[in-house]
């Protein structure tokens, strides 16, 4: 009996994600405590969701590229070029070339078009990277200029402001029963993110890609080919990011995603996946999201200088990776 | 001397690789028939790990033919060996230190659930355990836990991992690389039991060994590689300790088989 128990509960505390996920549970708390009146409130759950949905939909993918010990560091400006190519599809297909008033069948199309455009961004990713066998690091740094540039060209560098008003209303402010859709469509996200890396084979293998790329090959497994469905994959999940920011913003936002890629990138950290590979859960992934989410908003309501927030964020970060590589040296021998 | 007496199971003939300026195999060849247990035998660097990468489809040699009960394979990719009922357990272990001694032995063939959940994908992790426990035992992997990551287990229980994965799948060869290297006493006795256990199944078995004892105790037969190509054969049965030494280092040449 003592047996069992005790690697399950050594299990409990060797993972990072208990760690952190202890770090959210007591910024939740204390920021309640200092606030009761505005923190702990429907209304503030309801933004801080809405606002961390477009950063939990890039993370889930970045989750498996850093699981391949990848990095991917276009997934900001591909969101841009994914948007652009939305509603500049939308655009053209209304009259006057004003989306505003456009149906249902625009906006689909729209979305089609979104994430055909990350999908083709994250095809060229993991090309380059599964066969050519660059290194991602300098693969997704040059999509990160190449896919800005390219949305800059497309619009001129001037923000495309005619986004469908069902769009809008339907999934940028909607709501059903308290749950805006905004959240609902990420949440569905990381729980079909979540099930595939952990109980499919396609997520086993992404895991023996990250742990050892050789064994992989060896063991049969189409090393190559996984890797360009795992970019292709956050492409995708970019483009739907870049539809959902439209959606929410109501324009393109070229200048507004610099630093999307780092932070999905630390939320992914954060959340107790290796940089080295090999190791991470799509749960983890989501205390990563919303510890900075959480920081932010308190930090907002208690009135503390926000430009406290990254200082707080960057701590929290290099703290957490700091325990993986204790971890990982704890345990190879 | 070679007791060969039917056509072989798997035959390389003059296989050379070369990496970069270094020529690792020189036209080496090799032949196993099945049920039988070959030692491979050569100093550090002779090309032995690099002949069963060869064979195993991981590297493609240069030049060079491998046949498979006489008729001319290709194995340009570990797939394909595998297909052919080969198996490897590298020097180098090729394991993924992150994923459990089961996902290790299930690497490339996790079996996945029946139904409509397994057409998407998923694993049924349950029988997977459940049978990996069940190899483990027969080949006598003694584990503490199946769900710590392989990385944390011992170097031994590592390696008895990666020879008990080649042992399980193999149908015709397995290719040991040094399989007890970093054995005790007791895992050792039970990996060459294995070997014996496998061949009378009617596997070959190929065992790269330092370990001169061992060798005599469990091969039957014997070839020698010297800076990549074969100087040597031998019966297990009739072959002495000074001789095997005298091929490895070059003062005896017995071979020169074209
Ligand atoms: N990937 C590689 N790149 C460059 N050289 C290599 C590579 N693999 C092997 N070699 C070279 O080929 C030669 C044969 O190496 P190999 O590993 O086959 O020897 P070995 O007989 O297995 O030795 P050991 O008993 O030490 O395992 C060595 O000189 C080695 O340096
Ligand atoms: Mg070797």
């Amino acid at each position: 009996m003592n047996d069992e128990r005790r690697p399950l509960r050594q299990r409990l505390l060797g993972a990072s994600t208990f760690w952190i996920g202890l770090v959210l549970v007591v910024l939740c708390v204390l920021f309640s405590l200092l606030r009761p009146d505005a923190f702990p409130t429907l209304f503030t759950l309801q933004t801080l969701l809405i606002e961390a949905s477009v950063l939990l939909v890039l993370a889930v993918g970045m989750t498996f590229v850093i699981i391949t010990a990848g990095i991917d560091l276009s997934v900001g400006s591909v969101l841009v070029f994914a948007g652009v190519i939305g509603a500049k599809v939308m655009e053209g297909l209304s009259p006057g070339s004003n989306a505003s008033g456009a149906g249902v069948g625009i906006v689909l199309l729209g979305l089609l078009a979104a994430l055909v455009a990350g999908s083709a961004w994250g095809l060229v990713n993991g090309l380059l990277i599964a066969k050519a066998k660059l290194p991602p690091l300098i693969v997704t740094l040059g999509s990160f200029g190449a896919a800005l540039g390219a949305a800059q060209l497309t619009t001129d560098g001037v923000d495309v402001r005619t986004v469908p008003k069902i769009l809008r209303d339907g999934l940028g402010f909607g709501q059903t029963a308290q749950i805006p859709h905004m959240v609902a469509l990420a949440a569905l996200v990381t729980l079909l993110g979540g099930w595939l890396l952990h109980t499919t084979r396609f997520g086993r293998r992404t895991f023996a890609v990250g742990s050892n790329a050789e064994a992989a090959r060896r063991a049969g497994i189409p090393v190559s080919g996984h890797l360009i469905r795992v970019y292709t994959g956050v492409g995708l999940l970019a483009g739907l990011a870049g539809f959902m920011s439209l959606a929410y913003f109501g324009t393109t936002t070229i200048g507004g995603h610099s630093t999307d890629n780092l932070n999905a990138i630390a939320a992914v950290v954060l959340g107790g996946t290796s940089l080295f590979g090999g190791i991470g859960t799509v749960f983890g992934t989501v205390i990563g999201v919303f510890i900075p989410a959480v920081l932010t908003k308190g930090f907002v309501i208690v009135g503390v200088q926000q430009f406290w927030q990254p200082v707080a964020i960057s701590g929290v970060l290099v703290a957490a990776v700091w325990f993986d590589q204790v971890r990982r040296r704890s345990r190879e021998r | 001397m070679s007791g060969s007496v039917a056509e072989p199971l798997l035959r390389a003939r003059e296989l050379r690789k070369s990496y970069g300026s270094v020529q690792a195999l020189r036209g080496a060849s090799f032949d196993i028939a099945a049920g039988e247990v070959v030692a491979l035998i050569g100093d550090n660097g002779a090309g032995k790990s690099t002949l069963v990468k060869c064979l195993s489809g991981v590297e493609r040699p240069d030049s060079g033919e491998i046949l498979i009960d006489g008729r001319p394979v290709v194995l340009d990719s570990p797939t394909a060996a595998r297909q052919l009922g080969i198996e490897t357990a590298y020097q180098d272990l090729a394991v993924a230190p992150d994923l459990d001694p089961a996902a290790n032995l299930f690497l490339g063939r996790e079996l996945r659930r029946p139904g409509l959940l397994g057409a998407l994908g998923m694993l049924d992790k349950a029988t997977m355990r459940t049978q990996a426990a069940e190899h483990f035992a027969r080949l006598g992997v003694t584990l503490q836990s199946l769900d710590v990551p392989i990385g944390s287990l011992s170097g031994g229980q590592r390696q008895s991992v990666a020879v008990a994965r080649s042992v399980v799948w193999a149908s015709r060869v397995v290719f040991l690389d040094e399989p007890t290297a970093a054995l005790g006493v007791v895992q050792r006795e039970r990996v060459l039991d294995v070997i014996r256990a496998v061949r009378d199944d009617g596997v070959a078995v190929v065992l790269i060994s330092h370990n001169m004892p061992e060798v005599l105790a469990v091969a039957d037969r014997i070839e020698v590689l010297r800076m990549g190509a074969r100087v040597a054969r031998f019966a297990a049965a009739e072959v002495t300790l000074e001789q095997l030494v005298g091929a490895m280092t070059g003062a005896l040449t017995q071979e020169d088989d074209r």
